[in-house]
Order: C-alpha cells, then sequence, then structure tokens
C-alpha cells in the first residue's frame, strides 16, 4: 500500500512543526524517518495517521486517512507510539485483543475469529507463553513485542512504529528490527519508522528521510542521506562513515578534538 | 490451538456477588428496631410474588414495618451504593484515575447545589424538582471540573493530577454556592441539612419510583462499556489509533455515570468513599479489567451500602448514624492504604 505525502504542514499552538514535507513510500517498503530530537518526526508520523491536522495532502492507497472513521483507519494502518502505555494490570492477551478494537461492534464482544487472530500473532511474536502474563511483569524486550502484537492483530497493511527500539539494549534492537522485517517481507506490509539509531535505520530501512527543522533536509538512499557532512550539519555531530555490508552505511560516533 | 479467553466476568464472581447482595438485602429486612419474626418475613416476600398466596403470621403493623419502612428503605440503600460505585467505577475508567469517584469531580455537590437550591426556591413538596436538579447539578459539575482539568492540564485529554486537582477546586466553589444558597434562606436549613446528611432513612415508594428509571437506563448504558473502558486504559491517541473514538466513549459513560450519581444523591444526599472503595476492593479480589469491575461494583457496592445502612440505625439504636459517617469510617483509612500501595513501584 503506497504512502504519499504532498506539501505537509503542521502547527501545534501556533508554532509550525513541519513545513512543506513531500515523501514517497512505495508498498511494501521500509521507510525511515530520521532526524535530530524536535525535528518533528513523531508529529509527521501522526499525520501520517490522520491524528494531526495540516494542511497538504496525505494518502495512504489513495485514500485520505483524515477523512476515514476511526474503525476504518484502524484497519489501514497501525501504530505504536514511541511510549505507549501499557496497564500493568492487563494481560499480554487482552492487551494483543485491543487491536482487534476495529473489527468489534461498537457495545458487543470480540468473536471467536478475533481471538484466534490475536492467539496467532503471540505465536509468531514468541509471546505465546506469555499470553496470561501480566504487561507489568515483562522486561523490556518482552513489552515491545507485546506492543508489536497488539499492532499486528489489527491486520493493516501499513505499519508505523515511533521509535521501536527506544530503551532496548543492543540485542533485543536488532531482535525487533529483524522481527518487523520479516514481517514486512511475509505480509507485504509497508512501514515506516522513527528511528534514534542511524545505523541501524541504514541497515533496515530502504530508504531515509532526513527532517531538520521540520523540514525534509535530505531524502533517499541510506548511502546518500548518512553522509559525514549531512550529520555533521543536521545533528552537530562527528562521526566516521564506513560501508558495511551490501553498501550501506556504519556509523562510528568520533569524539570532537 | 483453541485461542485463550479473554479476560471476562466468570460465572463463580458473579453468582458470589449475586449471593453477598441477597444476604445483604435479608439481613437488612430482618434487623432492625421493631423486632420481625424470620420466618413470618420470609413468608410475607413470598406472599408479595404475585400467584403465591401464604399466611404469614404477621400482624398489620408488623407488614406496615416490613413493607413501608425496612422494604423501600433496603432497596434504596441497596440502588444508592450501587448507583455510587457504578458511577465511581465509571469515572476511574475514563479518566484513567483510580482515586476519580463521584465525590472528587464535583458530581455530587454538584448536585447538593441543584437540590438546594430547588428546596430553597420552590415552596412546598419539591419531590419531583429534587431529583431533576440534583442530575442537572451533578452534570454540570462534572463538567465544570473536566472543563476546568482540560484547560490547565493540556495534552491528552485531562491529566489525572490536574483533574483530581479540578475537581476538589470545584466541589470546594460548589459547596461555597451550596452554603451561601442555604444561607439565603435559614428558616429552610433543617431541609437542607437533612437533604446533605440525608441517608436513606426517609425512603418511600414514591421516592424510589423517581430515581429507579435514571438508574436503569445508566446502569443499561454503563455495563455493556466494559470492554470500551479497557481500551480506553491505554490513553485518548492509542484508543483512537485503535479505531475507538475516546471521546464518544467518554461522554457517553460520563454522562450515564453522573446520571447513576444524580438518581443516588438526589434521595440519599451527599455519601462519599463509596464510589472509590468498592470498586478498589473488586479489583483485589477480582480483577482490574472493567469488564468485572462494574458489574461487581454495582452488586458489591448495594451489598456494602444495605450493610452499612444496617450498622447506621443499630450501632447507637434508637438513633441513627449518618450513612456518610459510617462510609467515611470505612473509607478514610481504605482511601490511604489505596494512595499508599498506587505509588509504590508496580514493575519488576
Amino acid at each position: 500500500m503506497t504512502i504519499a505525502l504532498r506539501g505537509l504542514g503542521v502547527e501545534l499552538d501556533g508554532r509550525p512543526v513541519l513545513r512543506g514535507v513531500d515523501l514517497d513510500v512505495p508498498a511494501g517498503s521500509w521507510t525511515a524517518v530520521i532526524g535530530p530530537n524536535g525535528a518533528g518526526k513523531s508529529t509527521l508520523l501522526l499525520a501520517l495517521l490522520g491524528l494531526r491536522p495540516g494542511r497538504g495532502a496525505v494518502t495512504i492507497g489513495g485514500r485520505d486517512p483524515r477523512a476515514l472513521r476511526p474503525r476504518e483507519r484502524a484497519r489501514l494502518v497501525a501504530y505504536t507510539p514511541q511510549r505507549p502505555q501499557l496497564p500493568d494490570g492487563m494481560t499480554v492477551f487482552d492487551y494483543t485483543l485491543l487491536g482487534r478494537a476495529s473489527y468489534i461492534p461498537y457495545l458487543g464482544r470480540e468473536s471467536a475469529r478475533d481471538r484466534a487472530v490475536a492467539a496467532d500473532v503471540l505465536d509468531r511474536l514468541r509471546l505465546t507463553e506469555f499470553a496470561a502474563r501480566p504487561l507489568g511483569r515483562l522486561s523490556g524486550g518482552e513489552r515491545q513485542r507485546a506492543v508489536l502484537a497488539r499492532a499486528l492483530a489489527q491486520q493493516a497493511p501499513v505499519l508505523i512504529l515511533d521509535e521501536p527500539t527506544t530503551a532496548l539494549d543492543i540485542g533485543h534492537q536488532q531482535q525487533v528490527m529483524e522481527l518487523v522485517d520479516t514481517l514486512r517481507r511475509d505480509d507485504g506490509l509497508t512501514v515506516v519508522t522513527t528511528i534514534h539509531d542511524l545505523t541501524l535505520a541504514g541497515q533496515y530501512a530502504d530508504a531515509l528521510i532526513l527532517l531538520s527543522g521540520g523540514r525534509v533536509a535530505a531524502s533517499g538512499r541510506p548511502a546518500d542521506v548518512l553522509t559525514r557532512e549531512m550529520i555533521a550539519e543536521h545533528f552537530d555531530a562527528r562521526v566516521q562513515v564506513a560501508e558495511g555490508p551490501d553498501g550501506r552505511p556504519i556509523l562510528a560516533p568520533e569524539r570532537p578534538r | 490451538m483453541t485461542p485463550p479467553a479473554a479476560t471476562r466476568l466468570r460465572p463463580l464472581p458473579l453468582a458470589a456477588g449475586i449471593a453477598l447482595l441477597a444476604a445483604s438485602l435479608l439481613a437488612g429486612l430482618l434487623v432492625g428496631a421493631a423486632g420481625l419474626p424470620a420466618g413470618g418475613v420470609l413468608k410475607a416476600l413470598a406472599d408479595a410474588v404475585p400467584g403465591v398466596h401464604l399466611h404469614t403470621g404477621l400482624s398489620d403493623v408488623q407488614r406496615s414495618v416490613l413493607f413501608d419502612l425496612r422494604l423501600p428503605r433496603v432497596l434504596l440503600a441497596a440502588l444508592v451504593g450501587g448507583m455510587l460505585a457504578l458511577a465511581g467505577a465509571g469515572y476511574q475508567g475514563v479518566f484513567r484515575n483510580p482515586l476519580a469517584d463521584p465525590y472528587l469531580l464535583g458530581a455530587a455537590a454538584g448536585a447538593g447545589v441543584g437540590a438546594t437550591l430547588v428546596i430553597v426556591a420552590v415552596p412546598g413538596d419539591p419531590a419531583l424538582a429534587v431529583p431533576v436538579a440534583a442530575f442537572v447539578g451533578a452534570i454540570g459539575g462534572v463538567l465544570l471540573a473536566y472543563a476546568l482539568g482540560s484547560v490547565a492540564g493540556r495534552g491528552d485529554g485531562a491529566g489525572t493530577a490536574t483533574l483530581v486537582l479540578a475537581g476538589v477546586a470545584v466541589s470546594s466553589f460548589l459547596a461555597a454556592v451550596q452554603t451561601f444558597l442555604q444561607q439565603l434562606r435559614t428558616d429552610e436549613l433543617q431541609r437542607v441539612y437533612s437533604w446533605i446528611l440525608g441517608g436513606v432513612g426517609a425512603a418511600d415508594w414514591r421516592g424510589l419510583g423517581l430515581v429507579v428509571p435514571y438508574a436503569a437506563v445508566s446502569t443499561l448504558v454503563l455495563l455493556p462499556h466494559g470492554r470500551l473502558l479497557d481500551v480506553l486504559a491505554v490513553g485518548e491517541e492509542e484508543a483512537s489509533a485503535l479505531g475507538v473514538s475516546a471521546v464518544r466513549v467518554r461522554l457517553t459513560v460520563l454522562v450515564a455515570a453522573s446520571l447513576a450519581t444524580a438518581s443516588a444523591v438526589a434521595l440519599s444526599g451527599l455519601i462519599g468513599f463509596v464510589g472509590v472503595v468498592v470498586p478498589h476492593v473488586v479489583r483485589r479480589l477480582a480483577g482490574s479489567s472493567y469488564r468485572i469491575v462494574l458489574p461487581l461494583s454495582l452488586l458489591g457496592g448495594a451489598a456494602f451500602l444495605t450493610l452499612v445502612d444496617l450498622l447506621a440505625r443499630t450501632v447507637v439504636a434508637p438513633g441513627e448514624l449518618p450513612l456518610g459517617v459510617v462510609t467515611a469510617f470505612v473509607g478514610g483509612p481504605f482511601f490511604v492504604a489505596v494512595l499508599r500501595a498506587t505509588r509504590g513501584p508496580v514493575r519488576t
């Protein structure tokens, strides 16, 4: 499912957060949104979801998410926030079932099919043994998988993840990224993520979009965006850029002298 | 593989809740100043069922005590307790604040203003007007607190801490308005005070008939919202991304919970703590899903206040304690315990 933004502008309290953002995400690809803190990355994701009003055109598979009813939108786009709110006492299974909310009538209850979908998702994310465990008793990596499980239960063709690797150690970061990539290939999902770890972004994403000060500073293949000069200009950071496997860049921070 | 079942109310806790309520109602009917024979009471209750005819052995006075005094009183206590606990659970779900209750959020104080206004301004018997005014006041109180909290705490709806503060502010403000109104007509002070401290001692069938429709509607609206309140537990934005309009759920539950609060306070006056204590006991005993908390709070609240009323009219017999005194006596220490428990670290 292709995603397109044309001239997107978003203001919060009269302050422009995004200005003239264009973006094209081909169906089945992975686009990573990178940029310094406060560049407008999370706002961009929320605008894509139709949860932030703004000027310009937003289309997902040719439809404007802002014009859809919440129920239709949730079947089109699944979203995991940067800091998801995990009710401590809720079980992993109940939490995953929340992803089925858009398939359940307003005052209805979940069907056998909803439960089967949730159980299947937990199985794929190796969470079956945690199904009855309260969220408050999960480790960081397990929590992140539970959040992904909820999103996958929506069975939406588009997956939008805000910082899916935050607060995970390097092993769990890789695990989550591999998982998302596998799901993308197996289910043909179109994926958009924000991500702070630039090397990780470069390793997994088909395309990067660098946001700086609410504008698109660069976009394209990872090797074209992740250059020493770009990082210095927009992140005010010194890095060495090496070429990794498949010509994808690997960044190493360098202490300023 | 059979998918696991979602969390919902199981038959056993439901049966336990119903049994507790039935036992409380029976205790409330059997115990009292005029000693009624237990066998006679049971027979009289069975006799009242259409198509059943039993010789009860009760005198006319005893029958009158049972059907004109105790039965309406016990039913009103159950109704008020059930409504306050159900409303408290609803507010807690909407505001995602475990300490939200009708009293904290200004609904009860709003109802107090409404009722006082009618008592002070309308001459004669204002029975019909009081519940209506209390209802309008309750809705007004909550909306005022909600609006104040939303303005003060920007972002994801009303921030929970801000909202409690807004509720406290609105409650104090409305209490001041209410005091001002009652001081305008000191000759009506007695009636105002008797309404505020109220209790369920003045219960009669006419009063019950007035509020039962409100209570029934709010119950029918609130109970099926358990699943949606569970969705709201992840916050407004996430709920919206999941396809649930948080605004719609909030508004529906708020209106219904305010209706429940109003139907309770209209006849019983201001009784605190039931709305916090009962849902929390239910959470501890049966689970925190609103699919469980809502129905069991209704049953538990009804049983709790029936027993509290029993205590209130027997402990210092032949005198009576105001109901609010007894609930606060039990609820005060519990409130502190809940505060402590919710502050402690939950995650491992």
